[in-house]
C-alpha cells in the first residue's frame, strides 16, 4: 500500500476528479502540478486535439496518452482553401492511422481537418477502430466512395459521418449500399459535398428509414427535389437537414407533399443545401421557419423579394448564411426581424465580377449590428466600406468575437473620405474586447496594426492581404498581441526585421504563414539555425532555394513549432530551414 | 450603350500565360479580336478538368450572339480549382483600369465561386468547379454573366437560359422568344435577317460558327 501523506488522495480519487476536467488547458494545467498529476492525468485523459498535426509525431501522443478515445487532428494551413497551397503539401493521415491502429483499439472518434485521407487510410480505420461512432473528415481530400464504403461495411457502431466540403472522388453512389441492414444508429450523416449522379437513392432511403435516431441529414445536390418529400417522411425527427437541388418544375403534387413533409417535421431547426433554388418552392418550409435557429441560403440564387420574405419568417434565427442578393435592404428586415442572430456569413455572388451586381454595401452590416445585439461572428464580402460605418459597428457591436471583413477589392479606401479604413478597423478591436478572429482587408497603413497590437489582447488568429507599409507593421501584431496562435499573411510588404527580431514570439503560436511578402531567404535560414522548435518551411515551385540570393524574397514561407522536428514528407517543392540546411548550403 | 468591353484574360496561377485581350465593337461582328488560346485542352467538346488544383486553361471558343446592332460574345474558359481571370479594361477611357486577379483574393472557396452562373443540377465533381464555364458578354450590359455549360443538356436549354439572363438588357422586340427558334431553319433565316440575336461563337480555329451545327455533346 502506498505511503500517503495528509494532502495526497488516491488515485481513483484524483481520477474520478479529473474525469470532470473536459477542456485541454484546464488538463494541460492539472498535469504539471506535480508527477503523480501527470501521470494519473495522462492515464486517463480520452480526448486529444492536435492543431497541426505536424507539430508532434503519433507515437509521442501514443506515449503520453496510451487510452485516447477522440482524436481531432488539423493539417493543412488554413490558406490551403483558397488555393495557396499547392497539392502535394502535405497533411497525410496515415502515418497517425497506422500508429493508432495498434495504440488505441478503443478509438471513438475521429476528426480531421484539411488532411489528406486516401483510401487506404480509411480501410484501416475500418478495419482497426471496431467502435469507431464518430468520423468527421473537414475539408480534406484524397478518397473515394471506395474507402466509404469499407467505412460504411466495417464500422458497426457508426453514428456521424460527416464530410462537410471534402472533395471525394465519386467512383460509385453505391457505397451506401455497404451500409449492412442490421445497421440502425445513424445519428448524423453529411454527405453535402459528394458530385454524383449515381447517390443510389433507394439506398439512402432505406438507410434514413431504418434508422430512427437519425437527426441530421444534409444531402448533396444531386438528390432531386421530388424525392425530398418522401425522405422527409421516413425521418420526421430530424433536426438538421440539407436538401438537394432546389429546383424542379412546379407540379402541385411535388409542392403539397414538400409542404406535408415540412410540416411534420417538428423538431427541424436548422435548414441548408438549396442549391439551385427557385422562390416557386420556398414556401413549402414556412411552417418550420418560425422555428429555425440555422438557416444557409449560401448555395442558393434567389434574389429579393423572395429572399427578404423568407428571411422575414424566420424570427428565431441564431445563425444566417447568404449570398450577397441579399442586398441591404435585406439586411435590414433580417435586423429587425432576428433579434436573436449571432452569426452571420454574407457571400459575393459574383466576387470576380468588376461591377457591383447586387446593391449590398456598408449600410447592411451597420443595419444587423444596430438590430441584432446578440451579434458576435460576422463574415461580410461587400465592395465598399468606411471608417464611420465600421466605428458605428464597434460600438453597436462590443460582443464581436469573430469579425472578418472582405472587401472585393483588397486595396480600397473608405470611400466616403478616401482615408486608409485603419480607424474603422482600430475601432473594431478598441471595442470588442473579447474579440478573437480577425480578417482585415481594405487599405490600411502600419497605424492599424498598432492599433490591434495595443487592443487585441485576446485575438488568437489574424488574416492580413495587401497591407501595411513596413515591417513596423508585422512587429507590431507580434509583440502587441498576447494570445495570438495562427498568422497568416498575404501580399504585405513585411520582410525580415520583424521577423527575426520576435523570432521568440513564434514559438508560442501554433503557426505563421507569409506569402507573397518580402522575407528574404537568408532570415528564413537564419531563423531555422536559431530555432531549433521551429520548422521553418520554404515553398517555392521555381526552384530550390539554395540556386537563389540570399536577399531574395521567398515565395511561401510557413513557420510552425514542433516538438516532432522538421518533417520527412514533403513534396519537391517545400524545404525546411533547419540547422542541416544552412550548414549544407552556406 | 457602351462602345466595347475586352473580354477577359485568364491568368495561370504559376505560369504567366499571356492572352491578347479581345474588344468587342458595335455593329461588327466580325472585327472582334482573337482570344489567344493558352493551354491546349484534351477536346473542346467534352472539357475536362484537371485535377483538383491544376491550372487554368482557355479554349478558344467564343459564342457569339449577333445582331446588326450588338454583338455577344461567350469566352470559353475551364474553371478549376486554380483558377483566377484577368478582366482586361477596355480602351474606352470611361472605364478604369481594372485590377489583375490574385491567387487567394477574395478568400472565396472554389466551390462558391461558381453560385451565379449555376442554374440547374449538374456538377460533376463534390465541391468542385467541374462545371464549364463560359462567360457572357453582351454589348451594352453593365456587367458580363457567367454560363456553366455542364448545366445544360441541349442548345436549347442554353439559349433559355441566356434569353433570361440577358432579357433584362434588351430593347424592343427581343425576347424570350427571340433565341429559342434558331434550331428551325427557317425561323434561323428570319432572325437572320431580323435584327433579333443569333447566337454564334468563335471556335478555336477563328471561324465564325453557327451555333447548333456541332452535337451538344
Amino acid at each position: 500500500m502506498q505511503k500517503k501523506t495528509a494532502y495526497s488522495f488516491p488515485d481513483e480519487i484524483l481520477e474520478h476528479v479529473f474525469s470532470f476536467i473536459q477542456s485541454d488547458k484546464d488538463r494541460n494545467a492539472a498535469s504539471v502540478v506535480c508527477k503523480s498529476w501527470y501521470e494519473i492525468e495522462r492515464w486517463c485523459r480520452r480526448k486529444v486535439f492536435v492543431g497541426n498535426c505536424y507539430a508532434v509525431s503519433p507515437t509521442m501522443v501514443i506515449r503520453r496518452f496510451p487510452d485516447i478515445r477522440s482524436i481531432e487532428l488539423k493539417g493543412k494551413p488554413h490558406f490551403a482553401d483558397f488555393n495557396l497551397v499547392p497539392d502535394g503539401w502535405g497533411g497525410y493521415v496515415l502515418p497517425w492511422i497506422s500508429k493508432m491502429a495498434g495504440a488505441y483499439p478503443w478509438l471513438e472518434e475521429i476528426r480531421l481537418k484539411r488532411m489528406v485521407v486516401t483510401d487506404e487510410s480509411l480501410e484501416l480505420v475500418a478495419k482497426s477502430f471496431t467502435n469507431l461512432q464518430v468520423l468527421v473528415l473537414f475539408s480534406c481530400e484524397g478518397f473515394s466512395t471506395d474507402g466509404l464504403a469499407a467505412i460504411a461495411a466495417g464500422c458497426k457502431n457508426l453514428r456521424e459521418l460527416d464530410l462537410r466540403d471534402s472533395e471525394v472522388d465519386d467512383l460509385s453512389g453505391h457505397w451506401l449500399n455497404h451500409f449492412p441492414d442490421t445497421y440502425t444508429s445513424l445519428v448524423s450523416l453529411n454527405i453535402s459535398c459528394l458530385g454524383s449522379d449515381d447517390v443510389s437513392f433507394s439506398a439512402l432511403e432505406r438507410l434514413v428509414g431504418r434508422c430512427p435516431n437519425l437527426r441530421r441529414l444534409l444531402l448533396n445536390r444531386e438528390v432531386p427535389l421530388d424525392k425530398i418529400a418522401n425522405l422527409l417522411s421516413r425521418a420526421p425527427q430530424l433536426i438538421e437537414f440539407g436538401t438537394g437541388t432546389y429546383a424542379a418544375e412546379l407540379r402541385s403534387d411535388v409542392y403539397s407533399n414538400l409542404v406535408e413533409a415540412f410540416c411534420n417535421c417538428k423538431e427541424l431547426k436548422s435548414l441548408s443545401g438549396f442549391w439551385d433554388a427557385v422562390p416557386a418552392y420556398l414556401p413549402v418550409i414556412y411552417s418550420v421557419c418560425s422555428r429555425l435557429t440555422s438557416l444557409n441560403l449560401s448555395y442558393a440564387p434567389i434574389q429579393n423579394p423572395d429572399l427578404t420574405k423568407l428571411v422575414s419568417q424566420c424570427p428565431s434565427l441564431q445563425r444566417m448564411l447568404v449570398l450577397d442578393y441579399i442586398e441591404d435592404s435585406g439586411l435590414e428586415v433580417l435586423a429587425s426581424s432576428c433579434k436573436d442572430l449571432q452569426e452571420l456569413r454574407v457571400f459575393p455572388s459574383d466576387p470576380f465580377g468588376e461591377e457591383p451586381n447586387v446593391s449590398l454595401t456598408e449600410k447592411g452590416l451597420v443595419a444587423v449590428s444596430s438590430g441584432c445585439p446578440k451579434l458576435q461572428s460576422v463574415l461580410y464580402f461587400c465592395r465598399q466600406m468606411s471608417n464611420a460605418a465600421l466605428v458605428t459597428i464597434a460600438q453597436n457591436c462590443p460582443n464581436f468575437t469573430r469579425f472578418r471583413l472582405c472587401l472585393l477589392d483588397p486595396k480600397i479606401a473608405d470611400y466616403r473620405t478616401l482615408q486608409p479604413l485603419d480607424v474603422g478597423f482600430g475601432a473594431i478591436v478598441e471595442h470588442c474586447k473579447d474579440l478573437r478572429r480577425l480578417s482585415l482587408s481594405g487599405l490600411l497603413t502600419d497605424c492599424v496594426f498598432e492599433y490591434i497590437g495595443m487592443h487585441a489582447k485576446k485575438l488568437e488568429m489574424l488574416s492580413v492581404a495587401f497591407a501595411g507599409e513596413s515591417d513596423l507593421a508585422l512587429h507590431h501584431v507580434l509583440s502587441g498581441c498576447e494570445s495570438l496562435r495562427k498568422l497568416e499573411i498575404m501580399n504585405c510588404p513585411f520582410g525580415d526585421k520583424a521577423l527575426l527580431a520576435n523570432a521568440a514570439k513564434l514559438e508560442t503560436m501554433r503557426s505563421l504563414w507569409m506569402s507573397s511578402c518580402s522575407v528574404s531567404l537568408g532570415a528564413c535560414k537564419m531563423l531555422g539555425q536559431k530555432m531549433p522548435r521551429l520548422n521553418i518551411e520554404v515553398m517555392d515551385e521555381k526552384g530550390p532555394p539554395d540556386s537563389r540570393a540570399e536577399s531574395d524574397p521567398v515565395d511561401k514561407l510557413y513557420i510552425y513549432r514542433s516538438v516532432a522536428g522538421p518533417r520527412f514528407d514533403m513534396p519537391p517543392f517545400v524545404w525546411t530551414m533547419d540547422e542541416d540546411f544552412a550548414s549544407e548550403l552556406s | 450603350m457602351e462602345v466595347g468591353r475586352k473580354m477577359a484574360n485568364m491568368l495561370g496561377t504559376d505560369h504567366d500565360l499571356n492572352f491578347k485581350e479581345t474588344e468587342l465593337c458595335l455593329g461588327l461582328p466580325g472585327g472582334i479580336a482573337v482570344v489567344a488560346a493558352g493551354n491546349e485542352t484534351e477536346s473542346s467538346s467534352s472539357p475536362k478538368t484537371n485535377g483538383k488544383r491544376g491550372f487554368s486553361e482557355t479554349v478558344d471558343l467564343k459564342l457569339n450572339l449577333q445582331s446588326k446592332e450588338s454583338t455577344m460574345d461567350l469566352n470559353k474558359n475551364l474553371d478549376d480549382n486554380g483558377s483566377k481571370e484577368k478582366s482586361g479594361s477596355a480602351k474606352d477611357p470611361a472605364k478604369p483600369p481594372a485590377k489583375a486577379q490574385v491567387v487567394g483574393w477574395p478568400p472565396v472557396r472554389s466551390y462558391r465561386k461558381n453560385i451565379m452562373a449555376n442554374q440547374k443540377n449538374s456538377s460533376e465533381e463534390s465541391g468542385n468547379s467541374g462545371a464549364a464555364l463560359v462567360k457572357v458578354s453582351m454589348d451594352g450590359a453593365p456587367y458580363l454573366r457567367k454560363v456553366d455549360l455542364k448545366m445544360y443538356k441541349s442548345y436549347q436549354e442554353l439559349s433559355d437560359a441566356l434569353a433570361k439572363m440577358f432579357s433584362s438588357f434588351t430593347m424592343g422586340n427581343y425576347g424570350p422568344q427571340g433565341m429559342i427558334d434558331f434550331m428551325n431553319e427557317s425561323k434561323l433565316m428570319d432572325l437572320l435577317n431580323s435584327s433579333d440575336y443569333v447566337p454564334s461563337y468563335e471556335d478555336k480555329d477563328g471561324d465564325w460558327m453557327l451555333v447548333g451545327d456541332v452535337p451538344w455533346q
